[in-house]
């Protein structure tokens, strides 16, 4: 150990609902010295802003708001006393586990953690990753940045709405600007399906007689100070514009809703592998990054659809940080896990082959599969399938993987095949 | 008379002509499973909604966000928010506490889910 800095047995960074169930399991499982580090001056992460309900049906068998699921978790944290910092920006992180930190109340601080669990959730991708051509006035936002003016601030972006991307924060934001008062013109999808929940497409857009334009997207961002129209055009199936198909749209704002992004600037900082499919580290079946002692879950791995799945692998990576700390590595043989057809992203992408254990398997569809099968293969031996009426990108399929099915350190592969 | 109710349960998202004679249903198709018959039946005799919004808190920056207790019919949901809009709220408000009871004689409550100091 260094000879400064304040020393702790485990270093969590972000008090969202991933952070929060990591910290209350390596708590549990009699880790006492655990500090959370939060940038917000409240614990709780971005369920603070998802103010309408459905949160909580897997975990709960209830349908909660996000304040209230994310509520449960911090007084869960506060009955074990868990030491949670917010306003405490994280600086950096290294891969000798040497953490900086400042905040306005305790100044610039070095930590050093003998365990680190990155849970610093994911970001939207903004106007500027798109490319779309146009004027660069006011009225732009994603459509989270929107819902935290509405739902925290209090206030309203615009009043003549179009939607770029049917994501599910997009899809939720078309209702609650409708319930507020405004008025939604239409909701622009560029692939052919939505990314959005079904049951988001049908009480967000279908609900309030908002209409879903798929294989659409905006071509132009027209407006001097503030947007005042945007022009949309059907797009070919090699997602290019259909001259003749444009329509045009007089509205004051233009939200975005196209793709969550993990948020990794510390995780490259220390080095860790990045996956280039989920953009997060690459891990194995407990969560530890490709650095040693360093683990990540929730949405800074890869991004999920329900937080209820955040809460299960989180708790699954607090649990692992502990025992890291009790038996100081995860030493020993490990399986790889490669995307086969259809398949993109699998997490984990390594399996130890320390004891016999179930593994979940996640996955993302590549596209969109009607009456198919999820397969994943050792070599030529079938491990497990799981059939499905439809696979979708939208969402997210999870395989429980036996690992006393597993034969020598072959590469297992997850693909998808019609039936 | 023919309803077409699009399901929700999974993505699916089955798309099922529900058949009326009147009030009564005759005929439900296009559902792959129970689940989807079971949510026809409902979203075509009595669909309902839980809404959620956030109101204004006076003497406080930041606003309260409240939730119907329990489902509400569909097509009051504009009349509810309306309704909500008029309670005159003041700091301090806790998660729980029953913001507008019995909304719209409705038998539900709205309540705060989460707490404004």
């Amino acid at each position: 150990m260094a000879a400064y800095g304040i020393d702790v047995d485990i270093l969590i960074v972000g008090a969202g609902p991933a952070g929060l169930a990591a910290a209350v399991a390596a708590k549990e499982a009699g880790i006492d010295n655990l500090v959370i580090l939060e940038r917000e001056d409240h614990p709780g992460g971005i369920l603070r802003q998802c103010i309408h309900n459905g949160f909580g049906l897997h975990r709960y068998n209830e349908e909660l708001t996000g304040p209230e699921y994310a509520q449960r978790d911090i007084d869960r944290a506060e009955a074990l006393g868990i030491d949670i910092r917010c306003g405490t920006t994280v600086l950096s992180v290294e891969a000798d586990h040497t953490v900086t930190a400042v905040s306005t109340s305790r100044g610039l601080e070095t930590y050093k953690a003998k365990a680190i669990i990155l849970a610093m959730g994911c970001r939207e991708r903004p106007r500027g990753a798109l490319g779309i051509p146009g004027s660069r006035c006011a009225g732009i936002y994603t459509a989270g940045t929107a819902q935290k003016f509405v739902n925290l601030e209090g206030f309203m972006p615009g009043k003549k709405i179009v939607i770029l991307g049917s994501g599910d924060i997009g899809l939720i934001m078309a209702r609650r600007m409708t319930l507020q008062g405004a008025k939604v013109l239409a909701c622009v999808e560029l692939m052919p399906y939505s990314s959005g929940l079904k049951r988001n497409i049908v009480q967000c857009l279908d609900d309030y007689g908002i209409p879903l334009y798929l294989s659409h997207t905006v071509i132009d961002i027209e407006g001097g100070e503030r947007l005042t129209g945007v022009t949309v055009a059907k797009v070919d199936e090699h997602r290019m514009p259909i001259p003749g198909s444009e329509i045009h749209f007089d509205c004051d704002t233009l939200l975005l809703s196209v793709g969550l992004i993990p948020e990794n600037e510390l995780s490259n900082q220390a080095g860790l592998e990045i996956s280039p499919f989920t953009s997060g580290p690459v891990v194995n079946d407990v969560f530890e990054s490709s650095v040693p002692g360093i683990f990540a879950c929730g949405n800074v791995l890869h991004v999920h659809d329900l937080v209820d799945y955040v809460s299960q692998e989180s708790t699954e990576a607090g649990k692992a940080a502990a025992e890291y700390i009790h038996r100081e590595s995860f030493d020993g043989k490990n399986v790889q896990v490669m995307d086969g057809n259809g398949v993109r992203g699998t997490v984990p992408q390594k399996i130890l082959l320390n004891e016999e254990k179930k593994v979940n398997l996640m996955f993302r569809p590549s596209g969109v599969f009607e009456k198919a099968q999820a397969v994943v293969m050792q070599g030529d031996t079938v491990l497990v399938k799981k059939r499905a009426q439809i696979f979708t990108p939208g969402e997210m399929v999870v395989i429980p993987l036996d690992t006393t099915k597993l034969s020598g350190e072959e590469p297992i592969r997850v693909s998808i095949e019609k039936v | 008379m023919e309803k077409q109710i699009v399901c929700i349960n999974c993505p699916l998202g089955c798309r099922i002509t529900v058949t009326m004679d009147g009030n009564e249903i005759t005929k439900i198709e296009g559902n792959t499973c129970k689940r989807g018959e079971n949510y026809a039946r409902q979203e075509v005799l009595s669909p309902v909604r839980v809404i959620t919004a956030v109101l204004p808190v006076e003497g406080s920056s930041v606003p309260v966000s409240v939730k119907t207790a329990a489902p509400v019919p569909k097509n009051k949901i504009f009349e509810c928010m309306s309704e909500m809009s008029k309670a005159n709220l003041k700091a301090p408000i806790h998660m729980g506490d029953v913001i507008v009871p019995n909304i719209l004689g409705t038998g539900v409550n709205v309540v705060a889910t989460k707490s404004v100091e």
